[in-house]
This record gives C-alpha cells, sequence and structure tokens, in this order.
C-alpha cells in the first residue's frame, strides 16, 4: 500500500540551514548540504528545500546552491523560493530536482502554475500555502513570508490551485511554525477536504505523536516538519534525526487504525 | 558501459550518482554518436507521453535506440515515462511510443472507480515482483519505491508483466520483454532498494 510520506524541511537562510518561530526569529543550525547527506544516511521519504530570503529579497533562485542539494539528495527532492518564471522553473528541474514549489508567484501570477505543470508535468509542481489563523479563528493565505495577505482562504486557493493544475498542496501553518506543539488538524482536515491532489502538510510537528495524529486525521498525506528533525529536547539543542523503520511502522499504524 | 540517455527528461544526474557511488561505469549520451558503445541503456523521462516522445524524436537518438534495442539487444531499462514510451500508445497522448513492449499506457482516473484516490500516486509504495527476475534479485516482500504518476502501463502479454503495486487495485509497476525492461516507479530516487535493483540491472 502507498505510505504515508515523513518529509524533514529545510529552510535556507543567507546559505545556511535555519530554523524559524512563527515565521521569525530565524536561528542557524547549520550546514544545510550537510543535514541532507544526514538524511540520506537515514533514508528519509523526501526532502523539501526553501529558501526564505528569495522572494522577500525580490532575488531569483539561487541554481548554484539548489545544484549543490540536487547532486548530493538521494531522495526525491521538492525546492521552493523566489521562483517567478517558467525558464526558471526548467533550469532547476534540469539540475535534478523532483519537484518546485511555488508560493507567492501562484497567487500574484496563478497563471504561472498551468505554464510549469505545461512544461514539467503537473506531478512536479507543488503549490505551497502559508496560511494565518487569525484571533477569531479565521484561515487566510499569506505571501513573502507570512508579511502580505492574500485576501483567500485555504480552501479557494487550494482549489484554484488545484484548476490550475499543481500536483500537490503544500499547507504550512504560520502560527504553528517552530511551535512544535502539534500540526493544526483543522486546517489540514479543510485543505485534505477541497482537494483531489495528494497534500502535505507542515508547522508544529514536536514528536512522532503528533505526526500519528495528522495521519489518523487526514489519512496517507504527507507529514512534513522542520524543528522536530533538526532539534532534539525542550532546549532545542540542534541534533539532525529522523525516525526508523519500526517507528515508520507504527506510524503507518495510525493510518490502518483510521 | 550503461548509458542514460539525456533527451532533456529526467533525473540524469540522479543514475549517474547511483552508480558512481557503486563503482560501476555509467555515462549520458546527449546525441546518436555518445549511444556508441552502450552494453545497457536506461531510458529516463518524466512529464507528458507526447512531450517525451516529441523530445526523443528531437534528439536524434531514437533510431540509434530502436538498433540497440531490437537488434544489438542491448539491455534497456525504462524508467517511469521512459517505461511508458516503450509501449504502443498511451490514453495521455496521441503520439505512437516505441512499441518495443505490446501494450498500452492507462489512466488512473476512471479505472478503479470504486475508490476516489489522491492523483497522481505520489509516495513509497510496496512492489512485488509475479516471479523471480534477475532484476529483483535480492529485493524481497518489504521492497519499496517512489512513484510519481498518474497513468501506468497495461501489458498486452500478461508475460510482460515482471511486478506489481497497489493503488486501489493492482497496477503493472514492471515489465519485460525480452532484454526490453521497464519499471513506473523511480530506483534513481529509492534509496537502497532503488540501488538494489540499479546494481541488478547493471549486473544483467
Amino acid at each position: 500500500m502507498l505510505r504515508p510520506r515523513i518529509t524533514p524541511c529545510l529552510l535556507i537562510s543567507d546559505g545556511g540551514l535555519v530554523k524559524t518561530v512563527g515565521f521569525g526569529a530565524p536561528k542557524y543550525v547549520g550546514d544545510p548540504i550537510n543535514a541532507v547527506k544526514i538524511f540520506n544516511e537515514k533514508e528519509a521519504d523526501e526532502l523539501i528545500v526553501l529558501d526564505i530570503d528569495a522572494t522577500a529579497q525580490r532575488r531569483p533562485p539561487n541554481e548554484r546552491l539548489i545544484s549543490q542539494f540536487a547532486v548530493e539528495c538521494r531522495m526525491p527532492l521538492c525546492y521552493g523560493g523566489g521562483i517567478t518564471t517558467v525558464e526558471q522553473v526548467k533550469r532547476i528541474i534540469g539540475l535534478g530536482v523532483e519537484k518546485i514549489s511555488l508560493g507567492a508567484a501562484a497567487s500574484a501570477t496563478p497563471e504561472l502554475i498551468t505554464a510549469t505543470a505545461k512544461e514539467i508535468g503537473s506531478q512536479s509542481v507543488v503549490v505551497v500555502l502559508d496560511v494565518r489563523k487569525s484571533d477569531r479563528g479565521a484561515y487566510e493565505v499569506f505571501t513573502h513570508n507570512g508579511t502580505r495577505a492574500t485576501g483567500l482562504d485555504p480552501i479557494t486557493a487550494s482549489r484554484a490551485a488545484e484548476e490550475r493544475g499543481a500536483g500537490e498542496i503544500l499547507v504550512n501553518s504560520i502560527n504553528q511554525d517552530g511551535r512544535m506543539t502539534g500540526y493544526d488538524l483543522e486546517l489540514a482536515a479543510q485543505v485534505r477536504g477541497a482537494t483531489r491532489v495528494p497534500m502535505s502538510v507542515l508547522g508544529g510537528a514536536g514528536s512522532l505523536a503528533d505526526i500519528a495524529a495528522l495521519l489518523e486525521r487526514c489519512g496517507v498525506i504527507g507529514a512534513a516538519a522542520g524543528s522536530l528533525f533538526v532539534f532534539k529536547g525542550t532546549l532545542r539543542a540542534v541534533l539532525i534525526n529522523y525516525p526508523g523503520p519500526a517507528q515508520k511502522e507504527d506510524l503507518l499504524r495510525a493510518v490502518l487504525t483510521r | 558501459m550503461i548509458t542514460i540517455v539525456d533527451y532533456g527528461l529526467g533525473n540524469i544526474r540522479a543514475f549517474l550518482n547511483v552508480y558512481k557511488r557503486l563503482n560501476i561505469a555509467a555515462r549520458a549520451a546527449r546525441d546518436a554518436s555518445e549511444l556508441r558503445g552502450a552494453t545497457r541503456v536506461i531510458l529516463p523521462g518524466v512529464g507528458h507521453f507526447d512531450h517525451a516522445m516529441e523530445r526523443l524524436h528531437a534528439s536524434g537518438m531514437k533510431d540509434a535506440l530502436d538498433v540497440l534495442a531490437l537488434e544489438a539487444r542491448v539491455p534497456v531499462l525504462g524508467v517511469c515515462v521512459g517505461m511508458q514510451i516503450l509501449a504502443t500508445a498511451s490514453d495521455e497522448g496521441t503520439q505512437p511510443g516505441l512499441g518495443w513492449i505490446d501494450g498500452h499506457v492507462r489512466a488512473f482516473d476512471g479505472w478503479a472507480p470504486t475508490v476516489q484516490l489522491p492523483m497522481p500516486h505520489m509516495g513509497w509504495n510496496d512492489v512485488q515482483p509475479v516471479r523471480a527476475e534477475r532484476l529483483f534479485d535480492q529485493l524481497d516482500a518489504d521492497s519499496r519505491f517512489y512513484f510519481l504518476h498518474s497513468y501506468f502501463f497495461e501489458c498486452a502479454n500478461p508475460d510482460d508483466v515482471l511486478a506489481s503495486a497497489n493503488y486501489g487495485a493492482d497496477f503493472t509497476c514492471a515489465v519485460r520483454h525480452d532484454n526490453i525492461h521497464g519499471v513506473q516507479f523511480h530506483p534513481e530516487k529509492s534509496h537502497h532498494f532503488g540501488t538494489r535493483l540499479l546494481q541488478n540491472f547493471a549486473e544483467l
């Protein structure tokens, strides 16, 4: 049977690996290529790499850095950050990346999703939705590291992305980012119910139990996490880690017992 | 030498990296002259069926590949869309495929109507070989590979089916006819399972 994907998500800033909390306070946690090597050894299901400076600094993707990731990475790799044109997408895929993710550009120019899907196939096009929950409990999609509101709720945005040709939706909770207190399960379930493309959820995982809770709620999807796989313990000591085969079998049971 | 067909589709470098780690000589071929001396051919591919066929024709390598596969009978491994274009035709497009294995590429949609599963089929799935085959040597029942596709290969001849996987229903995920092999999943991105399969292919 198809397994849920357990996916480390690496944030890149100034060429280094960082981890944010609530999309702010980036903490340097090490060399990203070294992290990729460790996830190779641990046989991670997939890897997501997001350059969080590119869009904010209006900078194109750093293809030299992406190339280094692609050469090193032995698992399927998704790159996101600063992509605005189909030409960039073609070059990035040519570097040996399996999937690209569109965030701000997908919101500003939705036709880019269609054009990209036409060129590389929708299976390789991920649309990332950074979602903030307001004090009144309303969800809204943001871009530019959570600084720009789009006016769209995640259900509308995910359906629009799917219609445009996205092959996967990556839902990221701004509120839960770096908190390590669990995923926003309501947000995940809303988007799962709204679309038929595969999805991955990011933001909030602090334990494998949090991943199990997500899979119990949403079934076979991707569970992505940053802090969980780069920190150890309550003091957030940097230690790259990833569940072993037996732990992953336990997580699979969370899906089977739904 | 193992030669990976570089017609602009698929992760050529991932295959080269696997063989480099295995200490097995491999190279990419970008035109017909670079196919000369190939003792194994890997045909990768991602995206749209017609786009893949168009790119293959435009590369100028199609005729040389026909000779290698059908006359020299060099072992061939098609991967993902590189497997699908081994068929005669596909639901996805209107272009004829290579026709090296008699079969038709079907869309998952509408094929297993009992389950409305997310599409594309994306992620790690169990692969069940239907018989002992050298390509799956030392790959036991627990073998898992990475899939990313919405179409699958339906063989005209059941004897050409090498392995199946389940996504709502069992579908063919590996095929072989004589020296021509195809796998729907991505061995180049499937950790030690994929490395083993690519080593097996090298040792055929």
